[in-house]
């Protein structure tokens, strides 16, 4: 560009979708939604011993309204579906979804007449967690594995 | 384990209203039929020296293809006089019904809607008997022997609002007077 040799106070030049992307990426707000055990390990992995605020994830928001993430945290029963639903709607875009554990993604041990088998028949989902429950470091690769990916989609 | 104290019930209920059976754990357990049951609970709750004043829990079990087929099973409590007891009325069919005793503990309303909810049995005289733990919707008894457990049916993602359109807009003016007074 040329501009940093123009001006004589130090400039840094990028682009409008990596500004976008770096700032969706490194504040994701997740909304606070917990659906069974799994819900423990997301709490613990937002407390100071794991400490998600060093991937810039921890503010979690009681309304849907202010979040961008929705981790599906255990298993989501027949009559819990309507109600997840609505609050994934109620979420402004954009936004993303991690099914946390072997029940949110596939019905895990609950395989009956009660449990949803897998919430991708409910929202769209982003990243699959495995894991039952998964520890708190596994939930922090998978926030990683979707700021990667929202790093590398287009705006 | 060793087996509790049996309350002295022969002294309160009339020969014949009830029968001791032999329990496979260390609560004491009678048998009523269906007919007596709110007869008998009101004995249990108000004789002085009973006072079985607490409804914990009623539950059913389905021992299909036994006959009798369901027993609910109702456990009291005597704070006063530290018992505990097991009542169970034996239904041959799924389709045979309890009276309410919830008339006697107002505690025994859910649980009694549980029951059906999840057994299908009918308790004559309940106040509202609804689905409690499944949707509202729901097509059959899931505790039942014989309910398809592994079924799979599409996922409902809509419920409707159980609020209606006035009522909403009531409650969302409401919220704003409030907030500017």
């Amino acid at each position: 560009m040329g501009l940093e040799q123009q001006l004589e106070i130090p400039v840094l030049t990028t682009t409008v979708e990596k500004a976008v992307k770096w700032a969706r990426s490194s504040a994701i707000w997740p909304v606070t939604f917990g659906l069974a055990c799994c819900a423990i390990e997301m709490m613990a992995m937002s407390c100071s011993r794991y400490d998600v605020a060093r991937f810039g994830a921890e503010v979690f928001r009681a309304s849907p309204r202010q979040a961008d993430l929705m981790i599906v945290a255990g298993r989501l029963s027949r009559k819990m579906a309507p109600v997840l639903r609505r609050i994934y709607d109620q979420m402004p875009e954009p936004k993303w979804v991690i099914s946390m554990g072997a029940c949110a993604s596939v019905g895990g041990v609950f395989d009956n007449y009660a449990i949803v088998q897998g919430v991708d028949q409910v929202v769209p989902v982003d990243v699959f967690v495995p894991g039952c429950p998964p520890r708190p470091e596994s939930l922090i690769y998978g926030i990683v594995q979707l700021q990667k990916k929202i790093n590398e989609s287009r705006i | 384990m060793p087996k509790l104290a049996v309350p002295p019930l022969a002294d309160a209920l009339p020969a014949g209203s009830f029968e001791l059976v032999e329990s496979q754990d260390d609560l004491p357990v009678i048998r009523v039929p269906a007919a007596s049951i709110v007869d008998v609970c009101r004995v249990l709750r108000d004789h002085p020296a009973l006072q079985f004043v607490v409804c914990l829990d009623i539950t059913a079990a389905d021992h299909f293809p036994r006959r009798p087929r369901i027993d609910i099973v109702y456990h009291l409590v005597s704070t006063s006089q530290s018992w505990t007891l097991r009542v169970v009325v034996q239904l041959n069919t799924v389709d045979e019904q309890v009276p309410t005793v919830s008339t006697v503990w107002p505690a025994a309303n859910w649980l009694e809607r549980e029951v059906w909810d999840l057994f299908g049995v009918t308790f004559t005289g309940h106040p509202q008997l609804e689905r409690l733990l499944t949707p509202d919707d729901w097509e059959g008894h899931p505790l039942r022997k014989d309910y398809p457990v592994q079924v799979k049916l599409p996922v409902k993602t809509y419920a409707p609002l159980q609020l209606t359109e006035e009522e909403f807009r009531a409650n969302v003016e409401a919220d704003r007077r409030l907030r500017r007074s």
